[in-house]
């Protein structure tokens, strides 16, 4: 379980969060809804490290990452995973490599050990022969999958997700979606997703965090969010006509 | 100053939470290939050139009978040694070496890899660029002792194929009144101009904001603030240790 409680963060005076307290559930997908520009990304990064909040606490199972130790927030690094926008792939290394780097630098296990549980997370995210394959030749689609396999190579309990459909065309946005929800029950991890994609929403919003200029306006479940009365949320959600016609009949 | 400071912080930060010492071994090793061997065929190029150049101009300036051949070749030596290997080497180091690090940087920074690094509890500046500064700072003093060698190497065939000087007044004047600290002056230059480059054009890349359009502009302004340190340094070298 992840907790935030009361984060800001402002950039060159500007304030893009404010007073943002929430929890996220083990072995749910948690989603952080808006729309474009409204600091969904910003609060992941505040949550995962990248940024410092001005104001505010982050704390992982009880642990707090903000005002804990140096030691705490390093076995905390090491529990986390991250999917990013573009898969973050390290132009320079393989496939096989860049899936085992977080083994090769987090761990000492022995190198066939390494390469087995490489060969595994590629097989769970259905990619097999593409090892020795580089970023550059594989498709966007299979970046996220390699991404997503990187993320999880070293069992971790949080898993952090910033839109990991975007780019990508609607059927292969769904299967990362259904392996990043079969990944979160089967492992019982903590998972955190950035999105703006209403279908991630339905499909997989176990429990969802709606952002709007940097505050939050809403928190609840997928069920929940078709009902909500807030004009804001509903613009937000009813903004395709497929929307409205499936839920506004 | 607050860049100046930025960038005090950022070499401090290289040495805070390092990785296993094997670690930085394999990555020193391949940083090495990258700056050191693969500047050897530029640095080669230009090196004989700059000797072949600087021969036949030295001997066209110095018409008059009274000055004897091998003053060429001692003219020729003191240049290499003194500012061409060391100072000219070193803006090609920064055009070649410098913008290939600040763009490599600002791409992993542009693309979130830097970010993927630290989301693991990397320390990104130590992984990436204490490997890249150790490098440089250990190839490029190599670079300009086998520079200043093959800048005599091309100012001796070039003055011997034309019949500008003999070969033996060539090689007189590079051996005549040799002084062994202009070396120890130019390894001292290299030392400091590799790290100001190498140093200068990591903390451009690793700051890039944007997108492959700003990647473009740190690559440059590394090139163009790390020729300027590298010129102001060799001007404080000169007068701290010859004037």
């Amino acid at each position: 379980m992840i907790e935030i409680n009361n984060i800001s963060k402002s950039f060159k005076g500007k304030q893009v969060l404010f007073n943002i307290s929430g929890t996220f559930f083990k072995g749910k997908n948690n989603l952080i809804i808006g729309s474009s520009g409204t600091g969904k990304s910003v609060l992941l990064k505040n949550i995962v490290g990248l940024f410092t909040p001005d104001l505010g606490d982050v704390k992982y199972n009880e642990r707090s990452f903000i005002n804990g130790s140096e030691q705490d927030r390093k076995q905390i690094r090491r529990e986390i995973g991250m999917l990013f926008q573009g898969g973050a792939l390290f132009d320079s290394k393989n496939i096989e490599e860049n899936v085992k780097f977080p083994l090769d630098i987090l761990t000492d296990f022995p190198e066939d050990e390494k390469i087995d549980r490489v060969n595994f997370c590629l097989e769970r995210v259905g990619l097999v022969n593409i090892n020795k394959k580089m970023p550059s030749e594989i498709s966007g689609g299979m970046k996220k999958r390699v991404g997503i396999a990187r993320a999880i190579v070293n069992k971790p309990n949080y898993l952090f997700c910033d839109e990991p459909n975007s780019g990508l065309d609607p059927q292969t946005g769904i299967k990362i979606d259904n392996l990043i929800k079969e990944i979160t029950s089967e492992y019982l991890i903590t998972t955190i997703i950035v999105t703006h994609d209403m279908n991630s929403v339905i499909e997989m919003g176990d429990h969802i965090m709606f952002l709007l200029e940097g505050k939050k306006l809403w928190e609840g479940t997928n069920d929940e969010i078709t009902k909500s009365d807030i004009k804001e949320l509903n613009d937000f959600v009813f903004a395709t006509q497929l929307m409205k016609q499936m839920y506004l009949r | 100053m607050r860049s100046l400071g930025k960038y005090v912080i950022f070499m401090g930060s290289l040495f805070t939470r390092r990785e296993t010492f094997s670690t930085y071994i394999r990555l020193i090793t391949q940083e090495c290939i990258n700056v050191g061997y693969n500047s050897l065929f530029i640095v080669g190029i230009v090196s004989v050139f700059m000797g072949a150049v600087t021969t036949i101009q030295t001997a066209f300036n110095l018409v008059s009978p009274f000055i004897p051949d091998y003053v060429i070749s001692l003219v020729v030596r003191d240049m290499a040694i003194l500012e061409l290997s060391p100072t000219i080497i070193a803006i090609i180091f920064a055009g070649k070496v410098g913008s290939s690090i600040a763009g490599e940087l600002g791409t992993m920074r542009i693309t979130e890899q830097i970010d993927a690094l630290e989301v693991m509890g990397i320390n990104a500046s130590s992984y990436l660029v204490l490997p890249k500064v150790i490098a440089c700072v250990v190839m490029y003093p190599m670079l300009v002792i086998l520079s200043i060698f093959l800048i005599l190497l091309g100012g001796y065939f070039a003055g011997t194929l034309t019949g500008i000087l003999s070969s033996v007044d060539y090689l007189y004047g590079i051996r005549y009144e040799f002084i062994e600290f202009n070396i120890t002056f130019a390894v001292i230059k290299a030392l400091v101009f590799s790290f100001l480059i190498a140093s200068i054009s990591s903390y451009k890349g690793f700051f890039t904001t944007g997108g492959s359009l700003e990647v473009g502009k740190a690559s440059t302004s590394a090139v163009t603030n790390s020729c300027i340190a590298v010129l102001l340094a060799d001007y404080a070298l000169a007068q701290l240790l010859m004037g």
